[in-house]
């Protein structure tokens, strides 16, 4: 075909009739719906829609028409090339979206193959454990304290009203350093951190200190020459048994859960006058029957043996450096490797320093 | 403490229905803790009789034994009344002998029945029972002969035997030294109840005279009283009555012989220990002394004890005759002969008790009280308590001397505010209460306004501050009545940094596949010579532990890295395929200063308190890392691989990049490292560390695998170096301009110092330099290398051209030809 023609040429007006563009446009959505691919409806594209395509020919033909003719012929003809591209865009889009799921479902893969080319690494439930405890006072307003494991013989001792023949050093099994006349040990307990923080801090002085201490403690399944503890200590005016008991039974909600609660009962440490031990509702059978009777966790005893603690002693601030006329503290311990122990299920006390991958990695990063 | 409940019970009266268990609780709550509970007999059930020997037959058997085929009248007890034939394989008794039967349908301790049975050619239908049988002592050697006036065949013989008794077994803290004794426990008891007490240490005793046994103490701030009484015409072959053997044992001590029975049970009625002499075996005075350095002494379990001028001796004019208040001399000591007994009840002081049991490592029952402390207004009573047993059971006569030397100190008073005890515990308590709590315990006590003074019994010298008084006080008034009231902290300023920063190590070394680990500090010899460093190394400079648990460790370490080492095989050798540790811990410098012992009466001034902190060894936060084995899995994606050198100098570098800081490397050559492959790590230029694989020797020592790899760092120095406001980075978003370049350098040029020298050479346009290939081989030629730079230009301003680019590239190029013989690969 030609140029547009721009003179008049009634023959050719005719097959411009409505029922001839009609055919047309009928014609161009058949083969688009029967268009399978998109290699297909390219080629409909083509044929259809296309410059030299029936509808392309009559668009053309449109300029050559009387100019009464002119705009029915146009509308006619424009209306059905709209509907002519409008279903190509409209299967292509559904042409597209086929093509893709079939692409997709060709890359399916299986994914519970294992994907472990580096072992997961984790940090020690000591570590972890002591974190979490720390976290418990510190969000009360408490500071975390820390202090040497080899320590002055004057610091884990005679501080701490354990004079050199008070009876109670035979009961920490203690490692003396060479020379002995030097006065250093291995901690014996946290409390040396208590010391230091007394001597270097005006009070109000709220602190918990977890830590490694150490003890001539035959190596077995629930001893260890060395060990981990917390120890907390205040000291401000007015501090009473019972806000020992209340910052007791907190943590041990803390740490166990609610409506675990904490017993006392009189003891003797040589740092602490009043001293108690305190007991631990146990936190698996509550302390409740039937269950009690066959609980593992405390051996039907209801209560678990936690640590021990009291009012610091007078002495004790005196050497100290606090006014004892001014100031009451109270000071409580207990050991973070039994507390993991029941709190876990941990049987053997020597799991945690064997260094075996598999212990640790169980507790993650997290406790 | 074991404590009979039958032995409680005699000196105080409560009510019938409180059990045991019930018993055991209130004790424990007022601070008598209880150990266990022990129902002493009740693993027996009956018919256990009195029966009499009719018959006697021994019948010799194959195996050499004889057993004894016998007849016994259990009178009416097995229901028939005819005689029980029984045999028995004990020989101590013959016919006419009362003895103990257990009949069929008794039941023995450990769940032992008997039955009628066939044995030895007889149907024997019941056992005469030993003591160790009926856990009545370890006595095995024959069966139990009963006196005559015992009583009469089938009498039950549970009453008899006082087998059935329950016994409390306490675990006595050191300030409670009464309750080391019956006396003490009854009180508790009494006080727990509320219920009258009577106090066995109150009991009639002559006046003490001058005509009894010679003492001089020579040493009285070790001795204070000592208490002598004679008891002359003893009959030694006289037996212990049952019901005190059986007490003593059910205490927890073995009964011996009436005289020494004797004195183990005052003891543990009173709380007084008791020394018994033979005294046709004295030659001469007793006198109390200290001993002089090198003096000997045969303790009466036969060791040879050399003494020092601290301990105190009782002597006679041939010398030491016992070790006061621990143990007794082997040559005075009671024997099966001894008819003249001299009884010494003495106070001695406890430090030097305490410091004689430690040094002669003899801890004893006396001196478990001693080293506590006992009533020293005890030890008259106590002498005519003993004297008074030996002779009603032994016979003989108490002789009318009374030696008594010294007299108990007098009464201590302790003064404290009245409402002390409520404002110490949280608890109303009022004065009235703290009164009678405080009189409860023994003190007498007089108010004078808002002060109350407490004159302390003799049995308390554990009672000596305001602050012990309201102990007692609080016991009496209830631990379980504490309110729980959280103080008011004031605000704190959560973790410090360092604190923070640990933290953040353990997670980025978690997060890149390490597992924590905690060893214990102790090294030894070996340990250093495992990592092969030198004689003369410094971290051979230990603190030496003066008592370690194993004789080849007995140093605290100076690094990690022996005890990480160790817990790597460890992994290994239980199947792990591949091996990630670290340890953080601190590690520890000796000071080698003496750290003084201050005084505690008032605060160290700030000079002693430095020179105290100085002599505490240095203790640095060390981080030690190990990797043996797979570093990576081989699996579906392709093959494995092993942990390298590369990989522990990486875990210093990702804690560097974690906490903001530049970790720099160098060649080193240290042990234990392979001389080829070892870091020396440094921030700026201060070396923190090292790192690489491990020398092969050091492998092989471990029993690890090759090319294992580790490293060790301070990790304090780390921290310290991390900065505390990290500066926000100023960044261009102009396009960038890559480069790369191919730089042939001899082998023993550093990559490290290549990529300096590029940096510096392409000036401030050059972003980053990263070295992405090496290459070696024949197109390279020998003893040299081919390092391949990725570089990437970009100014704050513009687009580069490519030209600016160009000659960026080339003076980088250009200065490591200079700096390093670098030529560019084509
Ligand atoms: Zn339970």
């Amino acid at each position: 075909m030609s140029g547009p023609n721009n003179e008049y040429d009634p023959v050719q007006v005719t097959p411009l009739g409505a029922a001839e563009v009609e055919a047309m446009r009928d014609d161009a959505l058949a083969a688009i719906a029967a268009a399978s691919d998109l290699d297909a409806l390219k080629h409909v594209r083509t044929e259809h829609a296309g410059d030299r395509s029936p509808l392309g020919l009559a668009n053309r033909e449109i300029g050559a028409l009387p100019p009464a003719a002119r705009k029915e012929v146009g509308a006619r003809v424009g209306q059905a090339r709209g509907a002519v591209n409008q279903a190509i865009a409209a299967r292509q889009a559904e042409l597209d979206t086929e093509a893709e799921e079939r692409m997709l479902a060709e890359e399916t893969v299986d994914v519970t193959l294992p994907w472990d080319r580096t072992p997961r690494g984790a940090r020690h439930p000591i570590t972890t454990g002591s974190e979490r405890i720390a976290d418990v006072f510190v969000a009360m307003g408490w500071e975390v304290a820390e202090g040497p494991l080899v320590e002055a013989e004057w610091l884990n001792f005679d501080a701490l009203n354990l004079g050199p023949n008070h009876p109670a050093r035979t009961m920490q099994d203690t490692f003396w350093t060479e020379p002995a006349e030097n006065a250093i040990v291995l901690r014996t307990h946290t409390s040396p951190v208590q010391a230091r923080t007394m001597l270097t801090r005006e009070p109000p002085i709220y602190v918990v200190c977890p830590g490694r201490v150490f003890r001539t403690d035959e190596y077995d399944a629930t001893h260890s020459p060395m060990f981990h503890q917390v120890e907390g200590l205040v000291v401000d005016e007015g501090i009473t048994m019972a806000q020992l008991k209340g910052s007791l039974d907190h943590f041990a909600q803390a740490m166990f859960g609610e409506g675990i609660v904490t017993r006392f009962r009189p003891s003797y440490f040589p740092f602490t006058e009043p001293s108690a031990e305190v007991d631990l509702v146990c936190f698996v059978c509550r302390g409740q029957q039937p269950t009690m009777a066959s609980c593992r966790t405390c051996r039907g005893e209801g209560w678990i043996e936690w640590g021990g603690c009291g009012v610091v002693n007078p002495r004790v601030l005196t050497a100290c450096g606090v006014d004892a006329s001014k100031y009451t503290g109270f000071a409580f311990g207990m050991g973070i490797d039994r507390t993991l122990m029941f709190r876990h299920g941990i049987a053997d006390l020597r799991s945690f320093f064997e260094g075996d991958v598999r212990f640790t990695t169980a507790f993650g990063s997290e406790i | 403490m074991r404590a009979p409940v039958s032995w409680i019970r005699e000196y105080v009266d409560l009510p019938d229905d409180v059990t045991t268990e019930a018993l055991a609780a209130r004790l424990t709550a007022l601070g008598l803790k209880l150990e266990a509970i022990e129902h002493s007999g009740a693993g027996i059930t009956g018919p256990l009789v009195i029966g009499r020997v009719l018959t006697l037959e021994p019948e010799p058997q194959k195996n050499g034994k004889t057993i004894n085929w016998c007849s016994v009248d259990v009178g009416s007890a097995n229901g028939t009344g005819e005689p029980q034939g029984i045999v028995c394989g004990a020989h101590n008794f013959a016919v006419g002998d009362l003895v103990v039967v257990v009949l069929p349908g008794g039941v023995l301790p450990g769940n032992f029945e008997i039955s009628e049975r066939k044995t030895y050619g007889h149907l024997s239908a019941g056992m005469i029972c030993s003591a160790k049988e009926l856990g009545l002592g370890d006595d095995h050697s024959g069966i139990i002969v009963l006196p005559a006036e015992a009583g009469a065949p089938g009498d039950d013989a549970f009453d008899y035997l006082h087998l059935r008794d329950d016994v409390i077994e306490f675990e006595i803290n050191p300030d409670r030294a009464y309750a080391l004794s019956l006396r003490g426990v009854a009180r508790e008891a009494a006080l727990a109840y509320d219920a009258p007490f009577r106090d066995p240490a109150l009991r009639e005793t002559p006046t003490p005279n001058d005509t009894g046994y010679p003492v001089v103490v020579d040493a009285p701030d070790g001795c204070p009283v000592f208490a002598a009484r004679t008891v002359s015409g003893f009959n030694p072959a006289a037996p212990t009555p049952r019901w005190l053997a059986r007490r003593v044992q059910l205490a927890g001590m073995r009964p011996i012989s009436l005289a020494v029975d004797v004195t183990n049970y005052v003891m543990l009625e009173l709380g007084q220990p008791i020394h018994g002499y033979d005294r046709d075996q004295l030659s001469g005075p007793i006198a109390v002394r200290r001993a002089t350095d090198g003096e000997s002494l045969t303790t009466l379990d036969g060791v040879v004890r050399t003494l020092s001028a601290e301990d105190l001796l009782i002597t006679d004019d041939s010398g030491p005759i016992g070790l006061a208040g621990v143990m007794g001399g082997a040559r005075t000591e009671l024997s099966g002969t001894t008819t003249t007994i001299l009884i010494e009840a003495a106070h001695f002081d406890p430090v030097t008790i305490f410091r004689a049991e430690r040094r002669h490592k003899l801890p004893s029952e006396a001196s478990k009280r001693f080293e506590r402390g006992v009533d020293p207004t005890l030890p008259a009573v106590a002498a005519q308590r003993v004297a008074e047993l030996l002779v009603e059971f032994g016979g003989g006569t108490i002789e009318p001397g009374f030696t008594l030397v010294g007299a108990a100190p007098p009464s201590r008073s302790v003064t404290a505010a009245v409402d002390l005890p409520a404002r110490v515990t949280g608890m109303p308590i009022p004065a009235s209460t703290t009164v009678a709590h405080l009189e409860a315990v023994g003190c007498s006590v007089s108010v004078e306004g808002e002060t109350l003074t407490a004159a302390v019994p003799p049995w308390r010298p554990d009672l000596n501050d305001p602050f012990d008084l309201v102990e007692e006080v609080a016991r009496i008034v209830g631990y379980e009545d504490i309110p729980s009231i959280l103080p008011p902290a004031p605000a704190g300023r959560g973790l410090s940094r360092t604190q923070r920063l640990r933290r953040r190590i353990g997670h980025a070394l978690a997060g890149v596949g390490y597992v924590e680990v905690i060893n214990f500090p102790f090294v030894g010899k070996a340990s250093f010579d495992a990592l092969g460093l030198a004689e003369d190394d410094v971290l051979r400079r230990t603190v030496r532990i003066a008592n370690p648990l194993s004789a080849e460790e007995p140093e605290y370490t100076t690094t990690l890295l022996p005890n990480l080492l160790r817990t790597a095989a460890r992994n290994l050798s239980r199947g792990a395929r591949g091996v990630a540790l670290f340890e953080t811990a601190t590690v520890a410098f000796p000071s080698g200063a003496a750290a003084p012992i201050l005084p505690v009466d008032r605060r160290p001034t700030d000079d002693e308190l430095a020179t105290l902190l100085a002599a505490v060894p240095d203790q640095p936060l060390f981080l030690g890392v190990v990797l043996a084995g797979e570093r990576e899995l081989p699996g579906w994606w392709g093959p494995g691989r092993d942990a390298t050198w590369a990989d522990a100098i990486e875990a210093v570098r990702t804690l560097g990049a974690e906490l903001g800081v530049e970790v720099r490397v160098r060649t080193a050559e240290r042990m234990p490292w392979h001389p080829g492959r070892c870091a020396q790590l440094f921030i700026g230029d201060k070396e923190f560390g090292h790192a690489g694989e491990l020398h092969p020797k050091v492998c092989a020592a471990f029993g690890l695998p090759k090319r294992a790899a580790a490293a060790e760092i301070d990790l304090d120095f780390l921290m310290a170096a991390a900065p505390d406001v990290a500066p926000a980075p100023e960044f261009s978003t102009y396009p960038v301009a890559k480069e790369d370049v191919a730089l042939i350098v001899a082998d023993d040029v550093l990559a490290e110092s290549v990529a300096e020298t590029l940096r510096e050479g392409a000036g401030e346009l050059c972003e980053a330099v990263r070295l992405f290939d090496v290459y070696a081989g024949e197109q390279i030629g020998a003893g040299r290398k081919s390092l391949a730079f990725a570089l990437r230009f970009r100014a704050p301003d513009r687009t580069l051209t490519e030209s600016e680019t160009a000659e960026a590239r080339d003076a980088a190029v250009a200065l490591a030809a200079v700096r390093h013989g670098a030529i560019q690969r084509a």
